[in-house]
């Protein structure tokens, strides 16, 4: 029997502190482009993507976003009663994540602490996760994380947008947030459009599978059962956000659902840092929180491989106005710029076969 | 001797059916068939499948499909020759019903390209090229028609932008026709834009690999239901040629020869001249294909079938109708099955129930399907009988 009822906690939650990060190492879609295509420009899914440097990992980026999301939630590392890190590229396959990041912050021992995975969507399940412990009564807050370093197949469609990045958020009671979450929806079937084997090194896709079946088919899906349950519609919202694997997808996605483009301007980071997976469309969020106005009203939908949306009905409150600016902006990090060649982008993300 | 009737048409889409099983593709061809001849029963199927083994691992597609559709214990069987497999089914089963051997004909063409994706899928169609010489080099079905098209725009001066009425013709006539992949008309500045496939080989140049299956339930008259109403449309002539396989051991490649034969035999036994041919349906899946089955048909001299399409000959209100439903390049090119919904569209057109793709006063439809580029040739000319 079909249940698509609204996921609503019984006590209202909210994000208290939003922190974001990306690495300031940018490799142009078009330097990609010369290297395994002829040099083509045209048709790039993207303009440039972000490049973790030498010395950085979903750990160490990790830990940037959550001390970002600290300085706004202005909460004691002791009041943190979980710590969830989602990523598609955990550096490791067994040893967690989050016991490095939490033990960095000063929030262990007295915690909870998990690794997710669910392709690109494994950072807002890690929200789900802390609403529902949160909203339970279990705990005052539960610090969510989303972050990648995802590796591209060397002259695969998808090493144009590979990316890293990702984002923050501590999640506590709605009296304390500076967005409230009214509701989630999660929408999920058995879809394989992209997967990776223990022991391979690079993930395979479905190529066009990943489209109408996979993203589309999905993030529509949520958003439209969270907007029919809610007895919305587009122009209800101020912004929107939605998962970001290239340019065209959110933007197509927008379209279908009746967004206009500028309510997903802010939001749309992809062309600037590539797609950073389970950062990608919470990453987007962040910026939209970094310009907005108490009472803005938004909507995010995120879509990971495998496959399934969280979507999300947000509204900003006036506490906003007061931590925003308390913690570096996702514009600043995309402006904190150093282009790299495909040789050096070789070294950094370990393609170079050593031995 | 007895006139062959297509008593029944039925098509599915052509499109990216990921979620549908090729089976249960064919069926719903198959279905709407029988349905539309009036539920007159099979005592064979003729089935036509380029890849099924490759793509599907699944050979045997004559039992397969028989018993899945409800007719078990009927004669089938799958008849392939590449891209012409689905012409070549209609030719078995035109015989088989003009021989008296079978009352009841059931031709049913079906691909299902979408059950692989990425290299996979072009492994499978080299297979249609000779294996040991060219497959081996690395020469794909694009880079055979870039090799011809290269050599054609050389000795004929033609300028970049000469083949852009072939696409352009093809997605205005899709555009009125429902079961067509792409129903959008393109804009002509969009064809120097488009990107490479295969130098000089671009995007609009190649017909889109899709799923889709289409059949045509063939029969006498005398065998027709009582209550059968539409309009009378006979197969008048049916010819296949074929010419080397590689494209290296052709004397004159550009000169498309077994298209040529295909063609000139089908005239001959359906006793009518070029000029009758009301309409063409090409086997489309390059423009440079178009283009020379044209030339070898007789429509234009050597060197100048790009000039039908570039001067608009070739739209529904020219000289010489073709594409008229879209061709390979909108309705879509979906591999084995492509014959079969030729017939479909060239019935459907000599029925006068075309729409919006009507070609006015159709009596005879030619439809010539291609294995490769012209290795195989397969021609249909289909006559709307006068009562």
């Amino acid at each position: 029997m079909p249940n698509n009822t609204l996921l609503k906690p019984t006590r209202p939650v909210g994000i208290v502190g939003y922190g974001a990060y990306v690495p300031r190492y940018r490799i142009p879609a078009r330097e990609i482009a010369r290297v395994w295509a002829g040099g083509k420009a045209g048709g790039l899914p993207i303009k440039e993507k972000a490049v973790p440097g030498l010395d950085e990992d979903v750990i160490t980026m990790s830990i940037e976003a959550a001390r970002n999301a600290m300085m706004r939630a202005q909460i004691e590392p002791s009041q943190l009663r979980a710590i969830w890190v989602g990523s598609e590229s955990h550096p490791y396959a067994v040893k967690p994540t989050s016991t490095v990041v939490g033990e960095a912050i000063g929030a262990v021992p007295h915690i909870q602490a998990g690794d997710w995975e669910f392709a690109c969507k494994a950072g807002t399940e890690a929200m789900v996760a802390a609403m529902g412990f949160v909203g339970s009564g279990m705990a005052e807050y539960a610090l969510a994380i989303g972050m990648d370093t995802a590796q591209g197949k060397p002259g695969d469609a998808l090493e144009y947008t590979a990316a890293a990045g990702g984002a923050a958020f501590v999640i506590g009671p709605a009296e304390n947030s500076l967005a409230v979450i009214n509701a989630s929806y999660s929408y999920v079937t058995d879809t394989p459009d992209f997967w990776r084997r223990e022991y391979q090194k690079y993930p395979e896709h479905g190529v066009r599978f990943t489209g109408e079946p996979a993203y589309f088919q999905h993030i529509t899906s949520s958003s439209k059962t969270l907007m029919e349950e809610l007895g919305t519609t587009a122009k209800d919202y101020t912004w929107a956000v939605f998962h970001q694997p290239n340019t065209k997808f959110p933007q197509r996605a927008a379209q279908m659902l009746g967004f206009t483009p500028e309510q997903i301007a802010p939001g749309l980071l992809v062309p600037v840092i590539g797609n950073t997976y389970s950062g990608a469309s919470i990453i987007g969020l962040t910026a939209i929180l970094d310009i907005a106005k108490p009472g803005d009203r938004i909507l995010l939908a995120s879509f990971g491989s495998g496959a399934g949306s969280d979507a999300f009905d947000i509204t900003v409150t006036d506490k906003i106005s007061d931590r925003a600016g308390r913690a570096t902006k996702i514009q600043e990090y995309i402006a904190r710029r150093t282009e790299i060649d495909y040789a050096t982008y070789a070294r950094f993300r370990d393609k170079i076969t050593m031995k | 001797m007895t006139d062959v009737i297509i008593a029944g048409i039925g098509q599915t889409e052509v499109g990216e059916h990921w979620d549908i099983a090729l089976r249960d593709l064919a069926y719903a061809a198959i279905k709407e068939a029988i349905a539309d001849s009036g539920g007159l029963q099979p005592q064979a199927l003729f089935v036509g499948n380029m890849l099924a083994p490759n793509l599907s691992n699944q050979s045997h597609l004559g039992v397969l499909l028989a018993d899945h559709c409800g007719m078990r214990g009927i004669e089938a069987v799958t008849v392939e020759a590449a891209g012409a497999s689905g012409g070549a089914a209609l030719r078995q089963g035109y015989m088989a019903v003009k021989s008296g051997f079978v009352d009841v004909a059931l031709v049913v063409g079906v691909e299902k390209f979408t059950d692989q994706v990425g290299a996979g899928v072009d492994t499978a169609v080299a297979t249609t090229s000779d294996s040991d010489f060219e497959a081996v080099q690395g020469l794909t079905a694009s880079g055979q028609a870039a090799l011809l098209m290269r050599r054609y725009m050389h000795e004929y001066g033609v300028p970049a932008d000469g083949f852009a009425g072939f696409p352009l013709t093809a997605h205005a006539n899709g555009a009125g026709n429902p079961h067509a992949m792409f129903r959008k008309a393109i804009k002509a500045e969009v064809y120097g834009k488009a990107e490479m496939v295969s130098d000089p080989i671009n995007l609009f140049d190649a017909a889109p690999n899709a799923d889709g299956a289409a059949a045509v339930i063939l029969t006498r008259s005398d065998l027709l239901p009582k209550e059968y109403s539409h309009p009378l449309v006979k197969i008048a002539a049916s010819a296949v040629s074929t010419d080397t396989l590689a494209l290296h051991d052709r004397h004159d490649p550009l000169g498309f020869w077994a298209a040529r034969e295909s063609v000139e035999a089908a005239r001959h036994k359906a006793g009518i001249t070029l000029e009758q041919v009301s309409f063409f349906e090409y086997h489309d899946s390059y423009s440079i294909y178009a283009a020379l089955s044209l030339e070898a048909a007789g429509f234009a001299p050597r060197g100048e079938g790009w000039k039908l399409a570039a001067q608009g000959a070739i739209a529904l209100n020219g000289r010489i109708p073709c594409a008229t439903m879209g061709g390979l390049k909108a309705r879509g090119f979906p591999g084995g099955s492509t014959g079969v919904y030729q017939a479909v569209e060239a019935a459907t057109q000599l029925r006068g129930q075309a729409g919006p793709c009507q070609v006015a006063g159709a009596t005879f439809g030619m439809i010539q399907s291609l294995g490769g580029p012209a290795s195989t040739a397969v021609v249909h000319i289909l006559e709307k009988m006068t009562p």
